[in-house]
């Protein structure tokens, strides 16, 4: 419980290793071993998405991954995103929609919508609500992010509305 | 100006903000959304300062207990314990206090301690605070610490807690009953017997709460060496704290500085002051070093104000050809052990008093509603404040009443709402309106949601046993509330705001002011409004919120004011500031400030609009060559302008929502497919971000129609305090939500804007209980009860 482990790992690029305790988990490592504060923490129960963090591609709730789990993997987080470029043009979308209101959940909502539109990237409003329905917004009532998604699926489809 | 959406009938007269490149009611991107899109903003909860510890709180598991003795000892034994503090210890440090207002009259509540001394009032108050190096290991500790508590008899249930054997929680006070209003209005008793049918119902409301997705945080940091505190939190109000937190630490206002950066929604839950955090500043004081508190979900349930728990009988009476005489209520709410502090749990019962009916004609209302003590959460003002219930009560006995006498429940509406040419004039509770819409709003939602078509499809799916319903709800919001909500009951909350304005040695314009962002787009208005009125383009202005050692002295942002209030000070700051330039830039150019304009950053012939100087050039000239302006010119670049209502007490809003929706009979589910709103929150500053309150207010008014209830036993345990258990709206049930609106500006303000913040959440509710209960009107089956939960429409249907 007490003895710290030697993890390795790629974070956003960079390799970082560390010593951590077990029960640590990768939201709070990232956010207060690295500073890397861009993934907030809303519920700490793996309901309201707000720690959304990709792992080795995948999106996951960070709060609910212990950080000794990410050993020789690749963490992405919003910064990580937002540095790259990858989703410049979803961030463009979400702006020009006031699809963020507070700004708590957009990191792991923009880390969810990315998803979508790597993985399927279909403009279907029904199924972007799906995708987006683990991810809680007490703000904007959904429907500027839904559209700000859907925009950006589009273009990235090349078929302007 | 009377519209935006209409061309001026007279171009000739232009007010400061129909101006060339004007950005009032234009669309234009918030200043601060990259920042926060791209992980860079700065919450509470990512602050950091040197030698900073963190406090847990043990928290009582009982909802009434006398604590009998707490040994911290095996706890203070743990390695990167700090410190373990109970409510006697640091009672030497901070002062209680009583939630209570003079205007509210009777109004009475216990002395609440930061942290609980001798007795827990409710499950999840504070017993002890834990401070360590890390909250994992203050949270290791919290689970050594032994509390011996001896349980006392909880009250629970509001509709028991007058009676004569319910124990009374606190003593001293004589009974369970905080607050009771009653009002008389017109002649209720013979309105009642003129009428040919009276229909009456219970309306019972879900206890709720605001599920910010940011907990409560903050971080106070005590430097003795300057006797200074100060406090980094996510505040709607950060002069209400600095001046709170003063005030029961010994402290005067200047020795307490409150910075408040971004924050991660409030909708009302981070504008009142809550114990923990008080004991956070007390333990920085303590302590002498900063504490950080960064509440966790299950705190947040536990200890964030509760709001909506109300039972509220009603009855209404009616002429058959819909003439609506008189409505009579008697609302029943529980606030938990103590009036919430400063702004009091009395005032949602008050907002219900003073809002039923408040579309209507009938002057013949009575009213009483009662406050009840009980040990539960604290309830206090969360997002509509009184608006939903008194909206869900109206409308919903405005449409039994059309039910009952066979008419349409938008023609009863149009038989009855206030003539939009009836202004100015009061509801009968005294409220003033300036200017309402009622019926322009409601000929724009038939257009928009084509009601008749929509009744035919109704018509249609029920030959194929598919029950859709249509609901409807008119509304007024209170916004732009002057010093009749706080000040007159001795609160110090102030209800005008400040707004500075100053150029840079570049021509920019760096903007502070009072109201605060939590996302609504307080730092776009003011940059909009500074902007169009200066001739600055946006990329060149700059706000600066949240920090009462800079900001002017104001109220904040709360209760639908940022705009109406906040923008008013920022237009009159700019038309000094601008003033100003115009006078130095006539010195410079030998000519006369009424021959010249400010546009695109230019000073420019008032006339023909030929450029003359660069604002940039002027500013040099000012900063670095004075010596260059002709004698006697001092340049005065900065300006300052504070602004509160004083004509009305409050500008009201007005609108209607809709509600069309599915009710599955078999398994008692509503699915959401469309919802619309108009509303008249006056000038639109930027229809964007206008539209996107309203939005998110609705769906807040829909997680409460639908989902969203604090389960509590009969022994006053909470019982679904996470998210997995108590439901909040997610995207995938959510409608598509239109928004229309008429434009009333108030005359009150140059501006002419009033506020759009919880008109949404206002009438949502009442929407989709009519839209419900219209769906299930072949069944018979009337349902007056929020959260529409499947169970509670089966019940309703006979189905289980």
């Amino acid at each position: 419980m007490t003895v710290q482990i030697q993890i390795s790992l790629e974070v956003n690029g960079e390799r970082v290793d560390a010593l951590v305790l077990p029960r640590l988990n990768l939201a709070d490592f990232l956010r207060e071993e690295l500073q890397l504060t861009g993934t907030h923490i809303g519920c700490e129960h793996g309901v309201c998405g707000a720690c959304t963090v990709r792992v080795n591609g995948d999106i996951v709730r960070s709060c609910l991954m212990l950080a000794v789990q990410t050993h020789n993997a690749s963490v992405e987080t919003i910064e990580g995103l937002s540095d790259s470029g990858e989703i410049a043009d979803l961030q463009a979308a979400f702006r020009d929609r006031n699809a963020l209101q507070c700004g708590f959940c957009t990191p792991g909502m923009l880390m969810a919508a990315q998803d979508w539109l790597k993985q399927h990237g279909e403009p279907d409003r029904e199924r972007i609500r799906e995708h987006l329905s683990g991810n809680y917004c007490r703000c904007t009532g959904y429907q500027a992010i839904v559209d700000a998604v859907e925009a950006t699926a589009r273009d990235r489809q090349g078929c302007k509305p | 100006m009377q519209t935006m959406t209409e061309a001026s009938a007279n171009p000739v007269v232009l007010s400061v903000l129909d101006r060339p490149n004007s950005y009032i009611g234009k669309t234009v991107p918030r200043p601060n959304l990259e920042r926060l899109m791209q992980g860079r903003g700065l919450y509470v909860s990512d602050v950091g300062l040197p030698r900073m510890a963190h406090v847990v709180f043990l928290r009582s598991p009982h909802a009434h207990a006398e604590i009998i003795a707490i040994d911290a000892s095996a706890a203070k034994r743990l390695p990167g314990v700090i410190a373990i503090v109970t409510g006697k210890e640091l009672s030497a440090v901070i002062t209680p206090w009583v939630g209570v207002l003079s205007h509210l009259k009777g109004l009475k509540s216990a002395p609440q301690h930061a942290i609980a001394i001798d007795r827990a009032c409710w499950q999840g108050e504070a017993v002890a605070a834990i401070v360590a190096t890390s909250r994992a290991v203050a949270e290791d500790a919290t689970e050594i610490v032994s509390v011996e508590y001896r349980e006392l008899d909880a009250v629970t249930d509001m509709r028991t807690a007058l009676d004569r054997q319910t124990p009374v929680i606190h003593p001293s006070l004589g009974d369970n009953l905080a607050f009771e209003r009653n009002l008389d209005a017109g002649a209720v008793d013979q309105a009642f017997a003129d009428s040919d049918e009276v229909i009456e119902a219970d309306f019972i409301f879900g206890r709720h709460t605001g599920v910010t997705l940011e907990p409560r945080s903050v971080v106070a940091d005590w430097n003795v060496a300057e006797a200074r505190l100060t406090i980094y939190q996510g505040t709607q109000a950060p002069h209400m704290v600095q001046n709170i937190a003063a005030l029961h630490l010994g402290l005067r206002d200047s020795q307490v500085r409150v910075v408040c950066n971004d924050v991660g929604g409030s909708f009302g839950i981070k504008v009142h002051i809550y114990a923990d955090e008080m004991a956070t500043y007390a333990l920085s004081k303590l302590l002498r070093r900063p504490i950080k508190y960064v509440a966790d979900r299950v705190e947040s349930f536990n200890t964030d104000i509760h709001a909506r728990d109300h039972r509220c009988w009603g009855r209404i009476g009616v002429k058959r050809d819909g003439t609506i005489l008189a409505f009579e209520i008697d609302d029943l709410t529980g606030i938990g052990p103590y009036s919430m502090y400063p702004r009091t749990s009395a005032i949602e019962a008050n907002q219900v008093v003073n809002l039923v009916g408040g579309p209507y004609v009938t002057k013949n209302y009575r009213a009483r509603s009662r406050v009840v003590f009980q040990n539960k959460n604290v309830m206090c003002q969360y997002r509509g404040v009184g608006h939903p219930i008194a909206c869900s009560v109206t409308e919903g006995l405005v449409d039994l009443a059309a039910l009952k006498i066979g008419l349409d429940p938008v023609e009863i509406r149009r038989r009855n709402l206030v003539a939009d040419d009836a202004y100015p004039c009061a509801s009968p509770s005294g409220l003033k309106f300036e200017q309402l819409s009622h019926h322009a709003a409601m000929n724009k939602l038939m257009s928009m949601m084509d009601y008749d078509g929509l009744r035919v499809e109704q018509a249609a799916l029920r030959q194929k046993n598919i029950h859709h319903g249509i609901g409807i709800a008119s509304f007024i919001e209170i916004t732009n509330p002057s010093a009749a909500f706080y000040g007159v009951g001795g609160a110090r909350i102030s209800s005008q705001d400040g707004v500075a304005v100053r150029m840079d040695a570049q021509g920019s314009l760096i903007c502070h002011t009072s109201i605060t962002e939590q996302g609504q787009g307080s730092e776009s208005l003011t940059a909009q409004i500074v902007g169009s009125v200066m001739g600055v383009s946006m990329e060149r202005v700059r706000v600066i919120l949240g920090d009462t050692d800079h900001t002017p002295y104001g109220g904040g942002t709360w209760a639908s004011r940022g705009a109406g209030i906040g923008g008013e000070a920022a237009l009159q700051a700019a038309k000094i500031l601008r003033k100003n330039v115009l006078d130095v830039a006539a010195a410079i150019l030998q000519s006369s400030p009424a021959e010249l304009d400010i546009a695109d950053n230019v000073v420019v012939n008032a006339g023909d609009g030929a450029p003359r100087i660069e604002l940039q050039e002027l500013a040099r000239i000012v900063y670095f060559r004075p010596d260059t302006l002709p004698p006697g010119i001092q340049p005065e670049l900065m300006a300052t302008r504070h602004f509160v209502p004083r004509e009305y007490p409050f500008a009201f809003t007005n609108g209607v929502q809709a509600s069309w929706l599915e009710v599955d009979i078999d398994t008692g589910f509503v699915k959401l497919l469309r919802h619309w709103v108009v509303e008249d929150c006056g000038t639109i500053i930027n229809p964007q971000l206008v539209d996107e309150q309203i939005r998110g207010g609705v769906v807040q008014g829909l997680g409460a129609a639908l989902f969203e209830k604090c389960i509590y036993d009969e022994r006053g345990q909470l019982t679904n305090a996470n998210m997995a258990d108590y439901l909040v709206p997610m995207s995938g049930e959510m409608p598509d939500i239109d928004v229309g609106h008429v434009v009333s500006p108030t005359l009150e303000t140059e501006l002419g804007a009033k506020g759009a913040g919880e008109a949404g959440t206002a009438g949502a509710a009442a929407a989709v209980a009519n839209a419900v209960n219209d769906a299930l009107k072949p069944f018979g089956a009337v349902i007056t009860e929020i959260p529409l939960t499947p169970q509670l429409i089966l019940t309703a249907l006979g189905r289980i």
